[in-house]
């Protein structure tokens, strides 16, 4: 039988959080900017212009036919390089966070956008011309009438996806950047303690993501009501 | 960009960069298409035990979704690779068989019952998607629970989530990638593999983005079909 010893928790818990810490921050910004971007990716899909719609179209399915263990891989590949070379930084600076930010926030706005897109058409289409009617132009129609009611039929699944991009951050891994899961794997590693620092994780984890899932099933019933 | 680099040698001499390559693509479907199976059959049973009457059954498959849907898929192979033959009876005779066996089974049993839990909730989705007289019926007319389960509602719900599969299946073949973390060489980690041994990164992950998107709309153009064979007559549009 297998001799648990979780002693090296306590001392290793500012640690853990620092790279909680990493986990929120890279789980914040992805939100906000992939929200922000799969929003104007759903409305570019339904515009009229065809050339918008195509180029919509092809973003969100190229983005969602790839792995995002590759897509991270490609954006710790190229991200630096190219931060390095438009803001002249030394190649001391560690870019990887930034990299990591720029790829799930544009990774996960393929996914938003098909979650918008889905809240726009749940809009009633009287909604549209009865703006356009009132002699707004199409763009302030879905600004001031159509995004605010797609946005709130839509909170449940915008909080779901959050939860699962909150799970994603963990693939980090592959880049050896120490988000919650990678500082967990390291102290683990160092003090021979895997097994208990990898379970502790997965507990963290679950508990984080059921008390989140369970506010989104509260909140789904009032939306609903 | 050179991609002559692909057809040099490696340095054992046995194959080309190519070939590792489609080594990698062929562990990757192995590995995808073997947890499949297993995510469909157990997926099945535990969609099933979702909807009957027994509240223990229901509480049984739901605590299993709970748990395998808010754990990271990373943290879930960790535990299956370093975790499970540690403190597990039969550990020990695990980490005597070919390392490349254990990390393609640690990958298999962690992507198959991770599958589990969403094949699960479709197949919860499509038994609950049905009207209710279907199931009364059934009984009414003298079929036990698992005769209307097995010749009334599965066969409808089978037609009804086939659809909802298929992104399921996409889904599991684009998460294999993430074995890679622990050193199964499937398709992405030769990919980084050969980055390692050619420092031509551009020309390796553009090569296994191609592949993974070559499949990807592969299993779709499959789908399709299958989709339109399984179509239930009237429901059209009705459900996505």
């Amino acid at each position: 039988m297998y001799d648990f010893d979780w002693s090296s928790i306590p001392g290793a818990l500012p640690f853990l959080w620092q790279g909680m810490k990493i986990s929120l921050a890279i789980t914040a910004i992805a939100i906000a900017a992939g929200i922000a971007w799969g929003t104007a990716l759903a409305v570019m899909r339904l515009s009229p212009a065809q050339s918008l719609s195509l180029f919509a179209a092809g973003y969100v399915s190229l983005f969602r036919s790839v792995p995002l263990v590759m897509v991270l891989l490609w954006f710790f590949l190229i991200v630096p390089q190219l931060l390095r070379d438009v803001l002249h930084l030394s190649h001391a600076t560690d870019l990887r966070l930034a990299s990591a930010m720029v790829a799930f926030a544009l990774f996960e706005a393929a996914y938003y956008s098909e979650i918008m897109r889905a809240g726009i058409q749940s809009v009633p289409k009287g909604q549209r011309s009865a703006a356009l009617a009132l002699g707004m132009t199409p763009l302030q129609a879905m600004w001031f009438v159509i995004l605010p009611q797609a946005f709130r039929n839509m909170v449940p699944l915008l909080l779901t996806q959050a939860i699962i991009l909150f799970q994603d951050t963990s693939l980090v891994y592959v880049s050896a950047l120490a988000d919650f899961f990678g500082a967990a794997y390291k102290v683990g590693d160092r003090d021979g303690r895997l097994v208990e620092l990898l379970l502790f994780a997965g507990a963290v984890y679950f508990v984080l993501c059921s008390v989140a899932s369970a506010f989104v099933r509260v909140l789904r019933r009032r939306v609903a009501a | 960009m050179d991609f002559r680099i692909f057809f040099s040698p490696v340095p054992t001499g046995d194959t080309t960069y190519l070939g590792w390559l489609l080594a990698g693509l062929r562990t990757t479907i192995a590995l995808s298409l073997s947890s499949w199976i297993i995510a469909l059959a157990l997926g099945t049973v535990l969609g099933i035990l979702r909807t009957v009457p027994n509240r223990a059954l229901r509480a049984i498959a739901g605590a299993y979704v709970e748990v395998f849907r808010n754990v990271p898929l990373l943290a879930q192979l960790f535990i299956w690779y370093f975790v499970v033959p540690e403190i597990a009876p039969f550990g020990r005779r695990f980490k005597e068989i070919d390392p490349f066996l254990q990390q393609f089974l640690a990958s298999m049993f962690c992507l198959a019952l991770f599958t589990a839990a969403r094949v699960c909730e479709q197949v919860r989705a499509g038994i609950e998607s049905l009207p209710r007289g279907q199931k009364n019926a059934g009984l009414a007319l003298g079929l036990t629970l698992p005769q209307t389960y097995r010749y009334v509602l599965l066969p409808m719900a089978a037609r009804l989530i086939v659809p909802p599969l298929t992104s399921e299946m996409l889904n599991i073949f684009k998460n294999s990638a993430v074995c890679s973390t622990i050193g199964l060489l499937e398709l992405t980690a030769q990919g980084r593999q050969l980055v390692d041994y050619t420092a031509h990164a551009y020309e390796s992950f553009l090569a296994v983005t191609i592949l993974y998107l070559v499949v990807n709309a592969a299993i779709l153009i499959v789908m399709r079909v299958v989709e339109g064979r399984a179509r239930v007559p009237g429901y059209l549009g009705s459900r996505n």
